[in-house]
């Protein structure tokens, strides 16, 4: 924590006596504070003490002291550390008052916290559950909750190593399947939940007057071809105009969570690279961080430097991906998109020649990197970055910028004011491109970003084609600290220490975050000494940035929605965990 | 007709018309035709879509194989590559996909999850595996497969059409097919053919009265 944050939150303990206690537990950080008090602290936050970002919401279960966790990362937009802001209800029926009215980017993630933990939102307007389905039995990420394939609380596990008696999950649950059922249940006694309790959340304007246009629900997804995945959208339509709109998403939850805190620590690593998977090296990285946070140790100056370097690879790959995929969005099928995937092969022909794998990196380690990057690829970034990716990168610029229809259909298209980016805690390109200059590089480094050149580019009007732009600008960054990064780069180890399967991790908390690609991507890891992580949580920045997607559509045609979430730039594993 | 396969029905053809003449069997004409024009679904799930992406992509290209047409409808589509983890969330829209595919359709299952769970296997909402509910016909590991390995799926999936008789496929029948029946979301995935042991061992577990606590299944 740096110095003005301390200076800051000791004025929080004094302006709240006895209301605010630090968090004094080893390890941890942050302020305690009760439920009942936390709006009024939270409002003073935001109000005074110019907190006005909300990053990341997460429920930690502590079954030992039969407690249940809150905990809050609120930053400001003009940079600086965090300010953990914590809450503790019994686990019994846990109610704790839902930020959603103060801070509207928690919708989602309180609406998670409630589904996978079952920590109940009081004045949460639509406290339904979001990654699993309504009628899903109990709440998946309690500790003492099991999944139908349980074997052992934690890896490696004991049945299958030393010893190694191999079995198929199957074999041992009483329905031979992945699934578990309540005792006594009776299938055909079950109704199925319908979208009832959905349709009924939908506001549905009555219009006065005699002509009434009838409005129409259309359901975009999960099979849609433009939905980027498996990714659903409820709209409410009033002729061709959007009256609102519900994302529906958990169509791809594939318990990223649950498996993470059943894991050693290194065996996430390979996880991560399946959350964001068309950016795997940037997990990594804020995964790689948060544990390194913890351990309390450093990766040596050559290792941070290939960081970096494989970091803004990925922010290259992954924007001109997205770009190509706007262009798809907009009708451009598949030939622009065709441009975007032939500099993305070559940039993973680097990631193969590095970790092994083209998508699925699992290239960082705790305290460096897997391997070195041998001298024949060092080439062949320097001819990339020096040569070939600028060059495609203005010939992309060239194509489409100006395009008439680009412009007709994307420019004052899905507006986003920088207050309300800000409130709906939208981050990345889509916070940047509505005016906030606020990119985590910058307003809380990390890494060695500090030592590099580079401007945060902004666009202030909010809408499609600014983003689309921002993104522009971001791989011309990218390049440029690229270009540096090639210029600097030391010979030397690749990892601090021994490289190891089974990592020592001290007890305590910690939050890594890095600047990904699509915004702030943020591991909350919890550990209480065991080699495994006892609570791992991932602030996904797409998942968050889905939020403020009503907003953007109110008003707008149909087929604009399809370019608003093109525009966010989703990636359902990131989404969905 | 550069297939040297289709000249081979062992009938004499009268020189003079070697060229404009070829004799074959329905089996071969038909699955050569088939096989050569497999229209996949448009239908990404996870990481795996990313690669088929890229398979479909320049430098890969399966349009040599006669499939550059992804279709985003079911009703146009005759080959399903399940790309990525089924999830139980998903399963009901991925059955009801399957079943609204005209016949004759093949499945392959595209990478560890599709396959059989893979990486997240022991999770609470993923299917093990997609041929619990609809049957696959070819599966292609790796996590995710490289192109080229979905590449050697398809040209697996082309032999197998290549082999097929169309007096013993399952379709073209007197009846049409059995639709699948489509999974029900529950407390948890319900399959419809299985509601008698559901019941059963539900109706088992509560007469032991050893009642599970909340969220807690019978582990043995």
């Amino acid at each position: 924590m740096n110095e003005q944050v301390e200076v800051q939150s000791s004025s929080l303990s004094d302006r709240f006596p006895e209301i605010v206690l630090p968090d004094t537990r080893t390890g941890y950080s942050g302020f305690l504070v009760k439920p009942e008090n936390l709006i009024a602290v939270v409002r003073t936050l935001r109000e005074e003490m110019g907190y006005d970002y909300l990053s990341s919401v997460t429920g930690v279960d502590y079954l030992p002291e039969n407690k249940m966790e809150v905990v809050y990362h609120f930053y400001r937009t003009t940079g600086g550390g965090a300010l953990v802001l914590k809450t503790q209800v019994e686990r019994e029926n846990p109610v704790v008052p839902s930020l959603t009215p103060l801070f509207p980017g928690a919708e989602f993630q309180e609406r998670e916290a409630w589904d996978l933990l079952g920590i109940r939102f009081a004045d949460h307007p639509d406290l339904r559950r979001i990654l699993t389905w309504e009628g899903f039995h109990g709440h998946p990420l309690r500790k003492d909750w099991k999944e139908p394939f349980f074997e052992e609380e934690a890896k490696p596990f004991k049945s299958r190593w030393p010893e190694g008696h191999v079995y198929r999950a199957e074999d041992k649950n009483p329905f031979h399947d992945n699934v578990q059922f309540p005792a006594g249940f009776d299938p055909e006694l079950w109704s199925p939940e319908t979208d009832e309790l959905l349709y009924a959340g939908l506001k549905r304007v009555d219009k006065t007057g005699d002509f009434l246009t009838e409005q129409v629900v259309v359901n975009l997804g999960p099979q849609h071809p433009s939905t980027h995945g498996v990714f659903r959208m409820v709209v409410v339509l009033d002729g061709e105009t959007v009256v609102d709109l519900k994302p529906i998403m958990g169509y791809l939850h594939r318990n990223h969570e649950k498996i993470g805190e059943r894991n050693t620590f290194l065996q996430n690593m390979p996880f991560t690279d399946r959350l964001d998977y068309v950016c795997s090296m940037s997990n990594n990285f804020g995964y790689a961080l948060a544990v390194e946070k913890l351990m309390g140790i450093h990766p040596p100056e050559r290792a941070e430097y290939i960081r970096v370097m494989m970091a803004e690879l990925t922010r290259y790959l992954n924007h001109i991906f997205s770009i190509g995929f706007l262009l798809n969005d907009l009708g451009a099928f598949f030939t622009p998109m065709l441009y975007a995937l032939e500099e993305r092969e070559l940039i993973l022909d680097v990631f193969e020649a590095v970790s092994g794998s083209r998508m699925m990196c699992n290239y960082f380690r705790f305290g460096g990197v897997a391997r070195d990057i041998p001298d024949e690829v060092m080439q062949k970034i320097r001819k990339l970055v020096l040569d070939r990716l600028p060059r495609k990168l203005d010939e992309m610029d060239y194509f489409i910028t100006h395009n008439e229809i680009v412009r007709g259909r994307c420019e004052g298209v899905g507006v986003l004011t920088a207050e309300r980016a800000i409130a709906l805690s939208a981050s990345g390109p889509v916070l940047r491109a509505s005016g906030v200059p606020y990119d985590v590089r910058r307003a809380d480094p990390y890494s060695i970003y500090e030592r590099f050149e580079f401007n945060i580019p902004v666009r202030y009007n909010g809408d499609i084609y600014d983003r689309y732009l921002l993104r522009l600008d971001e791989m011309r960054q990218s390049l440029r600290i690229l270009q540096q990064v090639l210029r600097d780069i030391p010979e030397g180890p690749i990892m601090s220490g021994k490289p190891q399967y089974q990592v020592r991790v001290p007890a305590g908390e910690a939050y890594g975050r890095v600047e990904g690609p699509k915004g702030e991507l943020g591991f909350y890891v919890v550990s209480n000494g065991k080699p495994n992580p006892w609570r791992y949580h991932v602030r996904a920045p797409t998942f968050i940035n889905l939020t403020s997607l009503a907003e953007m559509c109110r008003g707008q045609k149909i087929a604009d929605v399809v370019t608003v979430l093109g525009s966010i730039d989703i990636v359902l594993g990131e989404v969905d965990r | 007709m550069g297939d040297e396969n289709l000249n081979s029905a062992g009938y004499e053809i009268p020189p003079e018309m070697q060229s404009q003449v070829a004799i074959t069997t329905l089996d071969k004409i038909y699955n050569w035709s088939r096989k050569n024009s497999l229209w996949p679904m448009m239908f990404g799930l996870a990481c795996c879509a990313i690669e088929m992406i890229g398979t479909a992509a320049s430098r890969f290209d399966f349009s040599r194989f006669g499939m550059e047409v992804m279709r985003p409808s079911p009703r146009q589509a005759d080959l399903m590559i399940v790309s990525g983890t089924v999830t139980k969330k998903m399963i009901p829209q991925i059955v009801r996909l399957y079943n609204q595919m005209p016949e004759p359709r093949y499945v392959i299952a595209m990478g560890a999850c599709a396959s059989g769970g893979g990486p997240f296997k022991e999770g609470y909402t993923v299917v093990a595996g997609v041929d619990k509910f609809i049957p696959v016909d070819v599966y292609i590991p790796g996590c995710p497969p490289t192109p080229q390995a979905l590449l050697h799926g398809f040209i697996t999936l082309m032999k197998k059409i290549e082999k097929q008789s169309l007096r013993s496929v399952p379709w073209y029948q007197k009846t049409p097919g059995e639709p699948i029946p489509i999974p029900i979301l529950g407390p948890d995935l319900m399959d419809p053919r299985k509601f008698d042991q559901i019941k059963q061992v539900c109706g088992k577990l509560a007469e032991q009265g050893n009642e599970p606590a909340e969220g807690e299944a019978a582990h043995e």
